[in-house]
C-alpha cells in the first residue's frame, strides 16, 4: 500500500488536478477516486489532501464552492480554473516527458551499452 | 477570497474549514457503515485514518499564504488587549519611550540641517569662504584691497565675493522698517549657485562705486511687504533716503545661509581704485568664493597662500593688510557650523545616551512583566504554541509599544524643536532649515522600529529560555535567577549612562559658572544698549550727523534714572562685526612677529569709558576737549601698551591708525583690558578715540546708557532730537553678555534636562528591581525575620542590594564619563575634564538617589510578618 511519501513531490497536485477536471467535487470523493483509480495505490491522507487544496485554491488553480451532494448534505466542491487547467496541461506533458525518459532508460538492454 | 475578506473575517474561515474536515470524516464512517461496520467501529477506523484533526488544520492554515499576515494580526489584536488591560504599565512605557524618541528626535532635527546634510546650494562642497589671519591665529575678516587682488590673481574659484552686513531703513507708504540686509559683490549669488526667480541677477555695472544703486529682495520681503506684485522689478524703493531700483526676487527656497535673518542685497559699490583712507582698507569683509569644478581645497589654500607670501607691484598692500600670516580656506559648511558643532555633538551623544536609558528601563518593565506573566506563556507552550510564535507575540507587544511611544514622541519632538530654537545659540546656523521634516520622520520610524525589536528581543529570550514545568507550578518558590540578573545587569547600565551624563551637566555647570566669574573688564550691570541710526540725506553732512548724535545723548543724559550715557562704533560681545585696524607705533618694542599688529577700533563719545566703568590705568580718559582740531587723542589697553612698552610708560609715546595722510595720535591714556567676543577667549586689543576726531563716522552706532532710565523715555529723548531716526537692537549689557556664552548655556540646558531625566529613570529602574526581588524574597525575608532579625537587618539587605547596583553602575559610569567627556572639552572652561569635585558631587547624588529608591521596598520587606508568610508556604 503506497504511502503520501511514495508519491513523488508535486505528483498529489498534478493528481488532484486530473481528478478535479472532470467535473466539480469535494474532497473526499477526490480521494476515494484516487484510491479507486489506481487501485488502491494512491492513498492520499486528510492530511495532505487537505493542505493540498487549500494551496492550490489559494494559487488560484483551483475555485471552491458550498454546494449540496446528492444526499442532500453541503459540502464544499473544487473546480478547476482557466489557470488550473492550463498548468493540468502543463504537468500532465513534462509528466509524460519525463515518464517515457525514465521508461527509455529503465529499457536499456544490459549489453546495450558499449 | 481576497486576503482582506481572511483578515476580517477568520472565524468564517475557521467555520469552514471545521466543516469541511467533518465532512470528510462523516463520509467515511458513512461509507464504513454501508458496508456493513458497526457505527462506533466505523467512527473509530475513521477517526483512525484521519489522524490528528487540529493538525491537519494547522497544516491547511498554512497553506493558506496569509498565514503570517493572520498571525500578525492576531498578535496585534492581542498585544492591543493586553497592554489595555495594564493602563498603568502602558502609561509608564509609553510615557517613558515617548520621551527617548522625542528628545532624540528634536535633537536630531536641529543636527541633521547643521552637520549632515549639504547645505541647500548646487555643489555645496565646493562654496568655500576666506579669511585673513588675525593676531593669535585667529581668523579676521578681510580688506577689499586684498579682496580684489585674490579675484584678480587666484585661478582656483570660478566666483569670489565680498561681502559684508548692512541694515537699511526702509521708508514709503508703509511704516519705517529697519531691514537686515547685505552688500554683496555682484558675483555673490553665482558663488551660492542660486538666480532670482524674477528679474535678473546683479551684474558688473551694478557694482561701480557712485553706480546707479540697485537691490534684490528675499521672497519673504517682496510677499510682506510688496504684497507678492510681480511689478516689483524695475520699482523703485528707498532705502536709507535713497532710491534703489529692485531689479531682481530670489526663490523661495533659497536660503541664505551667510546670514539666515537677511532679506535685501545690494552692490558693494566700492572703489576699485582703492584709495588709502577709504573703507576699502578696512578689514570688514567676509569672502566667499565657489572653487572651480575639479579643484580642490588642498590645491585652492595653497594658492592663496602662494599669493598672500609673493605681493606683486600692481597690488599694493599698507601694513596692516600684507596677508603675511597667509589666509584661512574653510567650506561654507564648516564655517557656519564650526561654532556649534561641539555642543550639538555633545548634545547629540547626551540624547542618544537619555534614548538608551529610556529603553532599558522600559525592557525592565517588559522582564518584570515576564516574570508576571510566566504561568501565561507556559500554559501556552503546554497548548502547543510554537516558541518563534510566542517570541513574535512578544515583539509585536514590544513594537506596538514603541510605536505608541513613537507616535507620541513625535508630538515631543515638536515641542522640543520649538524649545531647542528658542534656546539656540544665536550663532546657530540654518535655524530655518530645522523642523520635523521627511528625514526627521524617517529618524524617528527607525529609531522607534528598532527599540521595538531590541525592547523586545530580550524578555522574549528569557520567555524562551524559562522552563515550562516550573512556569506553570502557579505557587512556584523558585526565583527566576537568569531574568534578575539580565534585571539587575540593566539598572547597572542605567546607573552608568546616568552618571555620564550627570558628570558632563556638572563639568558644563562649573565651566559656565567659572565663565560668568571672569570680568568682561566692564559693568555690565544696570546698562542698557541700543542702536540708533541716522537714515536720511539731511545728515549725508558728517557735522549734521554729529549735531544729531550730540544732541540725541544731551537729550538721554537729561532722562530721570539715567546716570551716564554714551556712544560708541561698536559694544564687547555685542555680537556684531569688529572693525580692526593696522596701528604703527612710533618708538616701542618690536611686534613679536615684525611689522604691524591692528587692534579693534572704538570710535566713541566722550564718556564712552566712564559709562562703562572701564578702569582708567594710566594717565587720563577721553574728554571734550578731544575734538576735531585739537592734537589727536588715543586711549589704548593695558595688555597692548604693556606689550608694546614693557619697561616705561606709554601715556605720551604716538601712533598712528587710519588713512596715511592721517595725523598720529599721542597716546593719553591706558584703560583695562575689554573682553570683545567672548568671556572665554583672551582679551583682544583696542584703541579707543572720540569719534569727533576719527577719520570716518560710523552710522549705525550704540547708544550706552547706564542707570535705571526706562527705554521708552530714552527713546521718546533720542526721537524729540529727530522722529524719523529708526532704533534698533535694545538690550540689557548684562544680557548681551550671557548671549556671548549662548553655546555654552544651550549644552549646559540640555544636559542638565537630560541627567535630570536619566536619574529619575535610574531611580525607577532600582525601586523596580527591589521591589521585584523583595517579592520573589518573602520567604526569606519571613525566615530571616522569624529567626530574629531584626526591622533594620531586613532594611539594610535591601539597602545593601541598592547599593551593589549602584556601586557596579558608578564604576561603569565613571569609566564612560572619562571617556565622554573628550567630546566635551571644547565646552570645557577652567575646568578639569577629570574634575574630582563634580564626579564626587555626583556619585554622593545617585548614591543617595538610589537610597531613596530603595526606601520603599526596603520598608516593605521591613514590615513583613513572618507568620503569614510562612503559613502561605
Amino acid at each position: 500500500m503506497a504511502a503520501k511519501s511514495d508519491l513523488p513531490q508535486g505528483t498529489l497536485d498534478l493528481l488532484i488536478l486530473k481528478v478535479v477536471a472532470l467535473g466539480p467535487v469535494h474532497g473526499y470523493a477526490i480521494a476515494q477516486r484516487l484510491q479507486q483509480v489506481s487501485r488502491d495505490v494512491v492513498q492520499v491522507p486528510q492530511g495532505s489532501l487537505y493542505p493540498a487544496l487549500h494551496r492550490l485554491e489559494n494559487r488560484g488553480l483551483l475555485a471552491a464552492d458550498w454546494n449540496e451532494t446528492e444526499t442532500g448534505r453541503e459540502a464544499k466542491f473544487y473546480s478547476l480554473t482557466r489557470k488550473g487547467r492550463a498548468q493540468l496541461e502543463t504537468e500532465a506533458a513534462s509528466w509524460a516527458r519525463l515518464t517515457t525518459a525514465v521508461g527509455l532508460i529503465l529499457g536499456m538492454s544490459e549489453g546495450g551499452a558499449k | 477570497m481576497s486576503w482582506w475578506y481572511r483578515l476580517w473575517h477568520p472565524s468564517k474561515l475557521e467555520d469552514q474549514l471545521e466543516k469541511e474536515l467533518r465532512f470528510h470524516l462523516e463520509q467515511h464512517v458513512s461509507e464504513l457503515v454501508a458496508r456493513g461496520c458497526d457505527p462506533e467501529e466505523a467512527r473509530r477506523q475513521a477517526r483512525l485514518a484521519v489522524g490528528g484533526p487540529e493538525q491537519v488544520k494547522e497544516e491547511c492554515r498554512d497553506a493558506r499564504g496569509t498565514r503570517w499576515l493572520e498571525d500578525l494580526w492576531q498578535d496585534f489584536r492581542y498585544a492591543a488587549r493586553t497592554l489595555r488591560r495594564r493602563p498603568g504599565f502602558t502609561a509608564v512605557a509609553v510615557i517613558t519611550l515617548a520621551l527617548g524618541i522625542g528628545a532624540s528626535t528634536a535633537i536630531f532635527s536641529a543636527v541633521n540641517p547643521i552637520l549632515f546634510e549639504a547645505l541647500p546650494y548646487p555643489h555645496a562642497s565646493r562654496v568655500t569662504t576666506i579669511w585673513d589671519y588675525g593676531a593669535e591665529g585667529s581668523r579676521a575678516y578681510v580688506t577689499f584691497g586684498n579682496y580684489r587682488e585674490l579675484a584678480e590673481r587666484s585661478r582656483s574659484f570660478e566666483e569670489l565675493a565680498a561681502l559684508k552686513d548692512w541694515q537699511p531703513t526702509l521708508t514709503g507708504p508703509d511704516v519705517p522698517e529697519r531691514l537686515d540686509g547685505q552688500s554683496v559683490s555682484a558675483s555673490y549669488f553665482r558663488v551660492l549657485g542660486v538666480g532670482p526667480v524674477l528679474g535678473r541677477d546683479f551684474d558688473a555695472s551694478d557694482d561701480r562705486v557712485n553706480g546707479p544703486k540697485a537691490a534684490i529682495v528675499s521672497y519673504r520681503l517682496w510677499q510682506r511687504r510688496f504684497n507678492g506684485d510681480p511689478a516689483i522689478i524695475g520699482r523703485a524703493i528707498t532705502l536709507d533716503d535713497n532710491l534703489y531700483t529692485v531689479v531682481g526676487v530670489l526663490p523661495r527656497t533659497f536660503e541664505n545661509v551667510l546670514g539666515s535673518t537677511v532679506e535685501i542685497w545690494s552692490p558693494l559699490q566700492y572703489d576699485t581704485s582703492l584709495p588709502a583712507d577709504g573703507k576699502e582698507w578696512g578689514h570688514h569683509l567676509r569672502i566667499a568664493g565657489r572653487l572651480r569644478a575639479g579643484v580642490g581645497r588642498e590645491q585652492a589654500q595653497r594658492e592663496l597662500d602662494a599669493i598672500a607670501r609673493t605681493p606683486v607691484r600692481e597690488f599694493s598692500r599698507p601694513p596692516w593688510a600684507s596677508m603675511r600670516r597667509g589666509l584661512v580656506l574653510n567650506s561654507l559648511q564648516d564655517d557656519v557650523t564650526r561654532g556649534v558643532r561641539p555642543a550639538l555633538l555633545a548634545v547629540l551623544g547626551a540624547v542618544l545616551a537619555l534614548l538608551a536609558i529610556a529603553c532599558v528601563n522600559v525592557m525592565n518593565l517588559l522582564l518584570a512583566r515576564g516574570a508576571q506573566r510566566r504561568g501565561e506563556f507556559a500554559m501556552r507552550a503546554a497548548l502547543g504554541a510554537g516558541r518563534m510564535r510566542m517570541i513574535r507575540q512578544l515583539l509585536t507587544e514590544s513594537l506596538l509599544l514603541a510605536t505608541l511611544g513613537g507616535a507620541l514622541g513625535m508630538l515631543v519632538a515638536q515641542f522640543g524643536v520649538s524649545a531647542l530654537i528658542a534656546l539656540s545659540p544665536r550663532e546657530l546656523p540654518r535655524v530655518n532649515a530645522i523642523g520635523v521634516d521627511g528625514a526627521v520622520f524617517a529618524f524617528a520610524l527607525g529609531v522607534t522600529a528598532l527599540i521595538g525589536i531590541v525592547i523586545g528581543l530580550v524578555p522574549a529570550m528569557h520567555a524562551h529560555r524559562e522552563d515550562l514545568h516550573i512556569g506553570l507550578r502557579q505557587n512556584s518558590r523558585s526565583t527566576v535567577g537568569g531574568q534578575q540578573n539580565t534585571r539587575r545587569t540593566l539598572v547597572v547600565a542605567e546607573v552608568a549612562l546616568a552618571l555620564v551624563l550627570l558628570v558632563s551637566a556638572g563639568l558644563l555647570l562649573r565651566s559656565i559658572q567659572r565663565v560668568f566669574a571672569i570680568s568682561p573688564g566692564f559693568n555690565a550691570s544696570h546698562v542698557l544698549t541700543m542702536q540708533v541710526q541716522t537714515a536720511s540725506h539731511r545728515f549725508d553732512d558728517d557735522n549734521a550727523n554729529r549735531r544729531f548724535f550730540a544732541q540725541a545723548l544731551d537729550a538721554v543724559r537729561q532722562v530721570p534714572g539715567v546716570t551716564a550715557a554714551a556712544f560708541t562704533s561698536q559694544l564687547p560681545l555685542g555680537g556684531d562685526q569688529f572693525g580692526a585696524y593696522g596701528i604703527r607705533f612710533e618708538s616701542s618694542a618690536p611686534a613679536k612677529q615684525g611689522g604691524n599688529e591692528s587692534a579693534l577700533r572704538y570710535s566713541v563719545s566722550p564718556g564712552y569709558l566712564e559709562t562703562m566703568n572701564i578702569p582708567l590705568r594710566r594717565g587720563r580718559l577721553l574728554d571734550t576737549h578731544d575734538i576735531a582740531g585739537a592734537p589727536v587723542a588715543v586711549v589704548i589697553n593695558e595688555g597692548m601698551a604693556k606689550r608694546r612698552f614693557p619697561g616705561g610708560d606709554a601715556v605720551g609715546r604716538r601712533i598712528h591708525v587710519g588713512p596715511d595722510d592721517w595725523a598720529w595720535a599721542t597716546i593719553v591714556g591706558v584703560v583695562g583690558d575689554v573682553k570683545q567676543t567672548s568671556l572665554a577667549a583672551g582679551s583682544e586689543d583696542a584703541f579707543y578715540m572720540t569719534s569727533a576726531q576719527g577719520w570716518f563716522t560710523d552710522n549705525p552706532i550704540s547708544l550706552v546708557v547706564r542707570g535705571r532710565g526706562d527705554v521708552a523715555a530714552i527713546k521718546k529723548a533720542i526721537w524729540s532730537v529727530d522722529k524719523d531716526q529708526p532704533i534698533t537692537k535694545v538690550a540689557a549689557m548684562d544680557a548681551l553678555v550671557a548671549r556671548s556664552e549662548a553655546e555654552r548655556s544651550f549644552a549646559l540646558i540640555v544636559f542638565e534636562v537630560f541627567a535630570l531625566v536619566a536619574l529619575l529613570l535610574a531611580a525607577t529602574g532600582i525601586y523596580g528591581v527591589l521591589s521585584g526581588s523583595v517579592t520573589e524574597r518573602m520567604r526569606e525575608i519571613g525566615v530571616r525575620s522569624a529567626l530574629g532579625a531584626s526591622r533594620a537587618d531586613i532594611v539594610a539587605l535591601v539597602v545593601r542590594q541598592a547599593m551593589t547596583l549602584t556601586g557596579f553602575g558608578v564604576v561603569l559610569g565613571l569609566a564612560g564619563a572619562v571617556i565622554a567627556s573628550r567630546a566635551l572639552i571644547t565646552l570645557l572652561f577652567g575646568v578639569s575634564r577629570l574634575d574630582p569635585a563634580t564626579y564626587l558631587v555626583v556619585i554622593a547624588m545617585l548614591v543617595s538617589v538610589s537610597a531613596m529608591a530603595a526606601w520603599v521596598p526596603a520598608w516593605r520587606a521591613a514590615r513583613v510578618d513572618p507568620t503569614i508568610i510562612l503559613r502561605m508556604e
